[in-house]
């Protein structure tokens, strides 16, 4: 045990040395529990060097649980947490080349910035000097230059999370947790954030995992996202991927807007699958994803793929991959400003939105309550999951 | 603004009498110390004389000599073992016999005086301990390290506690992290509390008269059997001196907290 | 193992000073009173015995033991004159209380509702006296109210009264001055819950039509009820084993029974019933005083 600490020391101060396919990070089956609460629940991950990974979910979801276990503050009860293929699920906090930066910045109050970027740096034993300049780096890294002595409480938020992040990065940790970094910032400060955190992480080549309940934020800013629900990690996926193909309802509707239909596989023909919905009649989907094993299936669609049309037009040409057409009335319309979404109760019963971009300042042809229109969308852009 | 129409008339009427009230009884006594008059209540010009029969009372002199060594020892004593208390209460989690350990620490605070005394009184008679100096300051001690623990407590219990795991994510262990993190942030409740057990030492007469020998008399018991003989004006010369000296130790501590800590964090109350 | 759990295993060490401490100076001694409340006076030095002798082996022990005896609480059930100084201490104390509450809670009303930079210097104000000396602040009373004294000369001045009236030695003395030294331990605990308490409920109550009275009453009071408890306790517990208040400024016709502990022990010399009478106050207290415990552990573990 005593060697590996070591060994851990030793590896924090030099880029870790891996072998070409081995992950930086290993979690392998990690269990926690709070009494008879299960936080986390057999999470297995693999994390790459240079990754930005977000790990994503409702409160409560264990994913702060799991960041706390990288950081060493909860050990886990079962399974192996290898970091550079050393296991360090028992090591304590001081013990690991892993820094976080909290969600309430955690910055220590009775010290100036410079205090509080340079306390782990004088913790590692690091000779003075290095350490001026090291902490000079960080308050450059983070255009922070001038307020070294200052004090925590004389700064604004976002500088305060500039300093909590410098202090976290100093060390030059293998791994930097982030533990919803940006939820103490209003809106237009957090949306800059994120993008100087991706730039910085692509500049240092760092691996960043963070946590964080905000769907966007985590789309905007992750290569990779973990979605957990209930302890499990229930899909791991690019952002892209995540959102077009969710492997699950549940995550569908976790992840953005979507329209649901519930129905019963009809027919398939290798190809193209043809399910009766109760609330929309039948639907084709091009679906080659889907074992099609299980009868209920449900046909998923987000709304910016549905494309409405007035229904005396009659609609668009028949070409290409084959096209569901719904029949309804506009129930009701929602201005957004960069989009209006409309709500379509259709005439099969169900209800269905389309979200339809504002492309032209005065839309003449903007659709009003009470009008007849023709909803519909292609049998390439919705996915089918199981129930 | 908006929160000052939030109070009523009612409200201020009551805070004015309540401070008229908590305050004149002392100002009164203060401005008679001044007075020149033998009688109490006469008012005879002003006059530093009962102070020089203070200065001239050897008994008294000593009395306070006794009491002020009690208080700083015992204060500082407690400070000492309160804050290891609150440590242990706040940090510790679950351990055996904290039930009966907060329970021993928070009894005292409002245990009568007479049986505090009474008690450590027959402890002290049992171990045959000489009674004096050192059993009047352990007596204190166990009465004002309960005052310490409570206030450095509740300081721990509103501390962050995401400082002390970063500090130890940035390479602390446990211990390091308290004394570099933890400790200087709660030096001003400690700081208050030393202060609160000074003054509670200080101003004890049933302990002290319990626990106390023959010939070592701490300054309550001297002004209390003086007391019950009738107003004397060197009383109250010496009860304002005793007041000056609190303030001055009130005014001394609350400067040291407010330059050792910029967070503007005011000194715990009890 | 938690974050938490890291801390613990040090921080659980500080607990052996300050446990071993309370033990041996707190919890021990009452073991003391309970053996010495079972003995008899004796005209000797401890002036009781039996006196426990280690050395005199253990048939001297068992003899010892042997004279233990009930007698001092039979004394204390049967004699009117302890009876009467518990049942007065007990009335005062309830009185005492309520007193405080009556006029503590608009103080610390008034306080919570201060904008909040004069909070912090009203809750200052309210500190300090307590910090002052306890025997000097009943002292300046008894400047006050003694026969010449300051309150007489101002109601003869203002032509109130005909000649000076008599306030040392009354209850009414005695009530003033507990009320002055216990008033800060009333209005901290009730500040502390009414300053925590969301502005927003009193506003919300009045949006919904309750005038100023019914909403003291159906919001304000009842979400103060924690700071009444602790602020009742915090007084009622001392109140009722008080010493220096009734014996400075009440009369001496009857007596509190902290004032009758401290005549057996000082006066009379009579150690055992002394300590009979503080083992049965402990029992009388002993309800309030758990009480007390439990609100106070609440109060500041769980955060």
């Amino acid at each position: 045990m005593a060697d590996e600490r070591e060994g851990i020391k030793v590896a924090a101060a030099a880029k870790p040395h891996l072998a070409a396919d081995q992950p930086l990070l290993r979690i392998d089956g990690a269990v926690k529990d709070f009494g008879a609460f299960r936080a986390v629940d057999g999470v297995s991950l693999d994390i790459g060097a240079g990754e930005f990974f977000a790990l994503l979910g409702p409160s409560g979801c264990g994913k702060t649980t799991l960041l706390r276990m990288l950081a060493g503050f909860e050990a886990p009860d079962q399974g192996r947490i290898l970091l550079g293929g050393n296991d360090i699920a028992q090591a304590l906090p001081h013990e690991r080349p892993i820094n976080m930066m909290f969600q309430s910045y955690a910055l220590f109050p009775h010290l100036s910035v410079r205090d509080n970027i340079a306390f782990g740096l004088r913790r590692a034993g690091m000779a003075r000097g290095d350490i001026a300049a090291r902490v000079a780096e960080m308050v450059a890294l983070v255009k922070l230059e001038g307020m070294e002595k200052r004090k925590p409480d004389q700064l604004s938020g976002g500088q305060r999370q500039r300093v909590a992040l410098a202090r976290a990065l100093a060390r030059r940790p293998q791994l930097l947790l982030l533990d919803e970094p940006l939820a103490a910032l209003d809106k237009k400060l957090r949306e800059s954030t994120q993008a100087e955190l991706m730039e910085l992480q692509r500049r240092l080549g760092m691996t960043f995992i963070i946590v964080t309940h905000d769907q966007e934020e985590a789309m905007t800013m992750a290569t990779r996202i973990g979605v957990m629900d209930a302890g499990k990690l229930v899909q791991v996926a690019t952002p892209r991927q995540l959102y077009e193909a969710p492997r699950s309802r549940w995550i569908a509707q976790f992840v953005g807007d979507i329209n649901l239909f519930e129905g019963e596989l009809q027919s398939y023909d290798g190809h193209r699958l043809t399910i009766v919905t109760r609330d929309a009649g039948p639907l084709v989907v091009v679906e080659p994803r889907v074992p099609v094993g299980k009868a209920k299936l449900s046909v998923a669609i987000r709304p910016e793929k549905v494309k409405l049309s007035r229904r005396e037009s009659g609609g668009h040409a028949d070409q290409g991959p084959a096209i569901n057409r719904l029949e309804g009335t506009v129930s009701d319309v929602c201005y957004l400003g960069g989009s209006t979404t409309y709500t379509v109760k259709l005439d099969a019963g169900g209800t269905v939105q389309s979200a339809i971009a504002n492309t032209v300042r005065r839309d003449a042809d903007a659709y009003g309550v009470n009008q007849r229109v023709v909803a519909w969308f292609t049998s390439n852009d919705c996915v089918v999951l199981e129930q | 603004m908006r929160k000052l129409a939030r109070l009523s008339r009612f409200n201020v009427a009551s805070l004015a009498l309540g401070l008229a009230f908590l305050y004149l009884p002392i100002l009164i006594l203060v401005i008679y110390s001044f007075n020149a008059s033998r009688l109490v209540t006469v008012w005879g010009g002003w006059s530093l004389r009962w102070y020089r029969e203070f200065f001239n009372d050897g008994a008294m002199i000593e009395a306070a000599w006794m009491s002020l060594r009690v208080a700083v020892a015992s204060a500082s004593i407690a400070t000492v073992l309160g804050t290891l208390a609150a440590v242990a209460l706040s940090r510790g989690e679950g351990f055996r016999g904290r039930t009966l350990f907060s329970g021993m620490l928070y009894a005292p605070l409002v245990m009568p005086e007479v049986i505090t005394g009474l008690s450590l009184l027959l402890l002290f008679v049992a171990l045959n301990a000489e009674r004096g100096f050192w059993t009047v300051t352990i007596a204190h001690t166990t009465l004002t390290m309960c005052f310490v623990a409570v206030v450095v407590q509740s300081r721990l219990g509103s501390l962050d506690r995401s400082l002390e795991e970063a500090a130890m994510d940035l390479g602390c262990n446990p211990v390091r992290a308290f004394l570099l993190v933890t400790l200087p942030l709660i030096a001003p409740a400690i700081v208050a509390g030393w202060m609160l057990a000074f003054t509670l030492s200080l101003d004890d007469l049933v302990i002290a008269s319990f626990t106390t020998g023959p010939g070592s008399a701490t300054l309550p018991i001297r002004i209390y059997s003086e007391v019950r003989l009738g107003v004397k004006p060197e009383i109250n010369a010496i009860c304002t001196l005793v007041i000056g000296l609190i303030a001055i130790v009130i005014v001394i501590a609350s400067l040291a907290s407010k330059l050792s800590s910029s967070q503007g964090e005011s000194a715990a109350p009890l | 193992m938690s974050a938490r759990r890291i801390f613990a295993r040090p921080a659980r060490f500080a607990a052996i000073a300050p446990y071993l401490w309370m033990a041996l100076f707190f919890l021990v001694p009452f073991g003391f009173v309970l053996k010495i409340s079972l003995s008899q006076t004796a005209i000797a030095q401890p002036p009781y015995e039996p006196v426990f002798d280690l050395t005199a082996g253990w048939a001297a022990i068992k003899a010892a033991f042997g004279a233990l005896s009930i007698d001092n609480f039979k004394l204390l059930v049967s004699d009117d004159l302890y009876v009467f100084a518990y049942v007065r201490s007990l009335t005062v104390a309830i009185t005492a209380t309520a007193i405080l509450l009556v006029i503590g809670y608009p103080i610390a009303y008034g306080m919570a509702r201060l904008p909040t930079r004069w909070q912090a210097v009203a809750m200052v104000l309210v500190i300090v006296p307590f910090w002052t000396s306890f025997l000097i602040r009943i002292y300046a009373w008894i400047n006050i109210l003694q026969h010449d004294g300051l309150l007489n000369k101002i109601l003869l001045a203002l032509h109130l009264v005909s000649q000076p009236v008599v306030w040392l030695s009354t209850d009414s003395a005695m009530y003033l001055g507990i009320v002055y030294s216990y008033l800060p331990f009333m209005i901290l605990p009730l500040y502390a819950t009414l300053a925590k308490m969301e502005p927003a409920l009193e506003e919300a109550a009045a949006d919904l039509g309750a005038p100023p009275g019914a909403v003291f009453w159906l919001v304000t009071f009842p979400l103060s009820l924690p700071g009444v408890g602790a602020g009742v306790l915090l007084c009622f517990i001392p109140i009722v084993g008080e010493f220096v208040i009734p014996d400075l400024l009440a009369g001496s016709n009857s007596l509190m029974i902290g004032q009758t502990l401290w005549l057996e022990f000082f006066t009379n010399k009579d150690w055992p019933v002394a300590s009979a009478a503080a083992i049965i106050l402990l029992v009388v207290l002993l309800a309030p005083l758990l009480l007390y415990e439990r609100v106070q552990r609440r109060q500041l573990e769980e955060r």
